[in-house]
């Protein structure tokens, strides 16, 4: 029952947060409305029970790429024309709806096999063990660090000055 | 009524079709990287919906989660250089405008 209030509650914000990404003229404020948006993804997580992946949501968005938008909006201020929309704005809106009402009668019309096993909580151990053990997922662990170098060198040499 | 699979599924669509309305429709090339962002972390619900409702002892959903906010993340540091890139070339950031590639 109490999952099911903070669901909704958490599901209402969400929502109406990624309304205000798309909908607010200043784009300072679509950012905030942005790591709103974040953080009731990490309760979401929660009462999904993946605590781990709530803490990594709040670290790695609500830390690091919501300070990195807010950078690149304050470096690139000059612009002083808000979030104004291109001439496609009736066809997006067409699509995005068009394309939810598809992703709503799929979900609704498909027969999902629910399993009856309670959740796995705490996450960490069980994911440790995954990523890092006998037949688990060493192999990409090791090629997303190399991404992240590759990213990393790549956004310096991108951004820095001549 | 309890929580079930199909909540989940429904907001992370919810999230997912306002992310690609903003990415389509908007001007301002951060807006629409902070779209992308919204549409990844939609992805991420669905991916945790499924690991928690369909195989809760495997975790499989919550390590391909973990992947894509890998992903996001280099994906927005690299993203928000080639912003700032063309910014410092063009004075600019409006994606109509940015036509050099185009023929």
């Amino acid at each position: 029952m109490g999952l099911t209030v903070a669901f909704w509650a958490l599901a209402v914000v969400a929502v109406l947060s990624a309304l205000g990404v798309v909908l607010l003229r200043n784009v300072f404020r679509a950012a905030l409305s942005l790591i709103l948006c974040f953080l009731t993804v990490a309760g979401i997580y929660v009462t999904l029970s993946a605590d781990f992946l709530a803490a990594i949501q709040i670290l790695v968005y609500v830390g690091a790429i919501s300070v990195l938008i807010i950078l690149a909006i304050m470096m690139t201020r000059d612009v002083h024309r808000g979030s104004p929309a291109n001439r496609l704005q009736i066809p997006a809106l067409v699509v995005a709806v068009l394309f939810l009402e598809v992703l709503v009668l799929a979900v609704i019309n498909t027969p999902w096999q629910i399993s009856n096993t309670p959740a796995l909580t705490p996450t960490t151990a069980p994911l440790a063990i995954k990523l890092f053990g006998e037949g688990g997922f060493i192999l990409p662990v090791e090629i997303a660090a190399v991404l992240l170098l590759s990213a990393i060198v790549g956004a310096i040499v991108l951004a820095r000055e001549k | 009524m309890s929580l079930g699979l199909e909540h989940y599924l429904v907001l992370s669509a919810v999230l997912f079709s306002i992310g690609l309305y903003g990415a389509l429709a908007k001007r301002n090339a951060v807006i629409i990287l902070m779209c992308i962002e919204l549409m990844l972390v939609a992805v991420n619900i669905t991916l945790i919906a499924f690991s928690r409702y369909i195989v809760p002892a495997e975790l499989t959903g919550q390590i391909f989660a973990i992947f894509v906010i890998v992903v996001a993340a280099a994906e927005a540091a690299v993203g928000l250089a080639i912003i700032l890139a063309i910014y410092r070339n063009r004075q600019d950031i409006d994606v109509t405008k940015i036509n050099l590639m185009k023929w």
